[in-house]
């Protein structure tokens, strides 16, 4: 808490949100050791959560921080995956590969945000998927995928069964853990001031000096990167590659339904999101088409009623920040002025 | 080869018929409807629908399909996107794309995974063709494909500049806080801007399902393709959208020469290629405002803003 006079202090972390962050380390510490205790299928079931929770993280911190929709996403994700299974062909050892193959996909995404970054709103959206679409062709072209039949990742069978899937729960969860922390500092250093500021109003971030490219190109890149090991993560737990189901416009449509129903642009958003997604599938799942018209018309029904989502909506109604990554004004008397509002 | 080209030239007036009511929609409201393909797919099943179980042909069909599409495009705008776009800019952007994933799956309960076509009821409009000298038959679908398109961006074009309906439009295109002052209905003119771009879309789906076949999920590479054929057209008038769609048609054709799979591919590529171009030599917006010559509408804002 910084004092200035007249009695204002401008705070950041609340008696609230510090209580959060401690409880966040013991989750993860609960996590990282639960593998003792629970079965094959419960252990995969909470993998996939944590890549749902980087999903939802990464496309909302394009969309929601950035101001980028993009419903091409996707292409990430299946790049991931792809370069997985070429590095691990290629002799790398296959847990290595999951993350070179997301730094490699990370270096694409530089040099293509270049290109893609000029364009603007729906354009930037269905551009995103035109390029999914053709990464998708070209990945179909590479003999070792074998078209849309596919391939497995063959080297991971080394391992004994149960150790493979501990592992690559380990892994699942130090990626999320760590991605959020990225993030999450990413939001509180100078960038975050910059990257909050164009969420807010992009003109008037402009105006004011932020690097507003630059700095959409670094969460255009993060975003990347995260997916992608995401891709390479789900690759890791399914082992089949089939190019058609890793470059599916349905992972965006995930990742905008996490994101739209948690609170976009809501840093515990997205965690929420996910969290709540993991839920609905659990217990819907197996619906099938009934279940994806549910999340689409949920989307749309946020989307028009419930713009901020969840977390917005409890922000607002209990004036509760959990994982602070602005700042706000307290003013001496009862009321507080909010400077994200 | 010249067969090739003929045959990629007669394919771009299909994506002119389903590009022109996105790019329409996009100079008007300033929205990409993510919803267009499966749209332009449920136009179809509808078609399809009325041919297969009431006997009627689909041409007939469209008597009944193409009001429903204006009455769709009308409650669309008036329910879904005009809230949505107050939310902002990216916000509609959401909601369309929730509701291809609606419509889709819809189609999916409904349908079923099996592939459809309008081709059986219309008996032998699928296969006709004329022979032109040198051994070269164009289809009869095709040309007529390509007639609809050239007959529908010219009926646009008329009826924005010369109706009053379209000139309304236009206005509210333009400046719609500016059109208000003239006594234009923004909100009207938005609707119905969206009718008849539904319209256009239902017309889409008749030719997409009378030259092939189409499936729950065939709105997504529909979407692309619209799109692809007015950022590549996209230079200011009706007319790019059909110089647009047949680009596109063309770089399909070439490429699936090159290779079985290079259809898709060289649309891809041609697209990506004119949008770099653009950007990086041109530097202007990519879909640019269709119909939408300044003189006219502007010299009248300019008049009401000096009156005092």
């Amino acid at each position: 808490m910084t004092a200035i006079p007249n009695g204002i202090t401008i705070e950041r972390w609340t008696r609230s949100s510090q209580l959060a962050l401690g409880s966040v380390a013991v989750a993860l510490v609960l996590f990282a050791i639960a593998p003792l205790t629970l079965g094959a299928g419960a252990i995969d079931r909470l993998t996939a959560l944590f890549i749902y929770v980087i999903l939802a993280a990464m496309w909302n911190a394009l969309a929601g921080f950035g101001g980028l929709v993009s419903v091409g996403q996707q292409v990430f994700f299946g790049l991931g995956a792809y370069f997985t299974i070429r590095l691990a062909d290629a002799g790398l050892n296959p847990f290595l590969s999951l993350f070179a193959a997301a730094l490699i996909t990370g270096a694409i995404s530089l040099p293509l945000s270049f290109f893609m970054l000029r364009l603007k709103g729906g354009e930037f959206a269905i551009g995103m998927w035109v390029i999914s679409a053709l990464t998708h062709m070209l990945v179909n072209l590479d003999r070792l995928i074998q078209g849309e039949t596919g391939t497995s990742l063959i080297s991971l069978n080394v391992y004994e069964s149960g150790t493979r899937r501990v592992v690559i729960y380990w892994l699942a969860l130090a990626s999320m853990a760590a991605l959020l922390g990225i993030l999450f500092a990413l939001l509180r250093s100078r960038a975050g001031a910059a990257i909050q500021a164009i969420r807010d109003n992009e003109d008037a971030a402009t105006s004011l000096g932020v690097r507003v490219i630059a700095t959409k190109r670094l969460l255009f890149v993060l975003a990347a990167f995260g997916i992608a090991v995401a891709g390479a993560l789900w690759l890791a737990t399914s082992t089949t590659f089939q190019p058609k189901t890793y470059f599916s416009v349905q992972w965006t449509a995930y990742m905008i339904f996490m994101v739209l129903v948690g609170g976009i642009g809501k840093f515990e958003g997205a965690i929420l999101g996910a969290v709540l997604f993991f839920v609905i599938e659990t217990f819907f799942g197996a619906m099938g088409v009934w279940y994806l018209i549910g999340l689409g018309a949920t989307a749309v029904l946020f989307s028009l009623f419930l713009p901020h989502g969840l977390w917005g909506e409890i922000e607002r109604r209990f004036d509760l920040r959990l994982l602070p990554v602005g700042y706000r004004l307290k003013l001496p008397g009862p009321t507080k002025i909010q400077w994200n509002q | 080869m010249i067969d090739t080209l003929i045959q990629g030239i007669l394919l771009g007036g299909y994506y002119a018929v389903i590009a022109c009511g996105l790019s329409f929609m996009f100079s008007v409201m300033r929205i990409i409807n993510l919803a267009h393909g499966s749209l332009a797919v449920a136009a179809a099943y509808g078609l399809w629908l009325l041919a297969s179980k009431f006997g009627i042909s689909p041409f007939a069909g469209l008597l009944i399909v193409l009001p429903a599409m204006a009455a769709i495009g009308w409650l669309l705008q008036r329910y879904l996107l005009e809230r949505s776009a107050r939310g902002g800019a990216l916000l509609p952007i959401l909601t369309t794309f929730g509701l291809a994933i609606v419509i889709d799956n819809l189609m999916f309960e409904q349908f079923g995974a099996d592939t459809r076509s309008l081709a059986p009821f219309i008996g032998s409009l699928s296969y006709d063709s004329w022979e032109l000298p040198g051994g070269i038959y164009v289809g009869k679908l095709a040309v007529m494909t390509m007639a609809t398109a050239i007959a529908l961006l010219g009926g646009l074009q008329l009826f924005l500049s010369r109706f009053a309906l379209g000139r309304a439009i236009r206005a509210t295109a333009e400046d719609p806080d500016t059109a208000g002052l003239v006594g234009i209905d923004a909100r009207k003119a938005n609707a119905l801007a969206a009718a008849i771009a539904m319209v256009t879309v239902g017309i889409a789906g008749a030719f997409l399902a009378m030259r092939a076949t189409f499936d729950p999920y065939s709105g997504g590479p529909q979407l692309l393709f619209a799109f692809e054929a007015a950022v590549i057209g996209g230079a200011g008038s009706l007319w790019g959208t059909l110089i647009g769609g047949i680009v596109l048609g063309l770089a399909q054709s070439l490429g699936a020469q090159v290779h079985p799979q290079g259809f898709l591919i060289g649309g891809h590529v041609v697209f990506l290629a004119v949008l770099f171009a653009r950007l990086f030599l041109v530097g202007t917006p990519i879909i640019g405002r269709i119909g939408f010559t300044k003189t006219g509408f502007a010299k009248i804002r300019a008049a009401i803003r000096s009156t005092p």
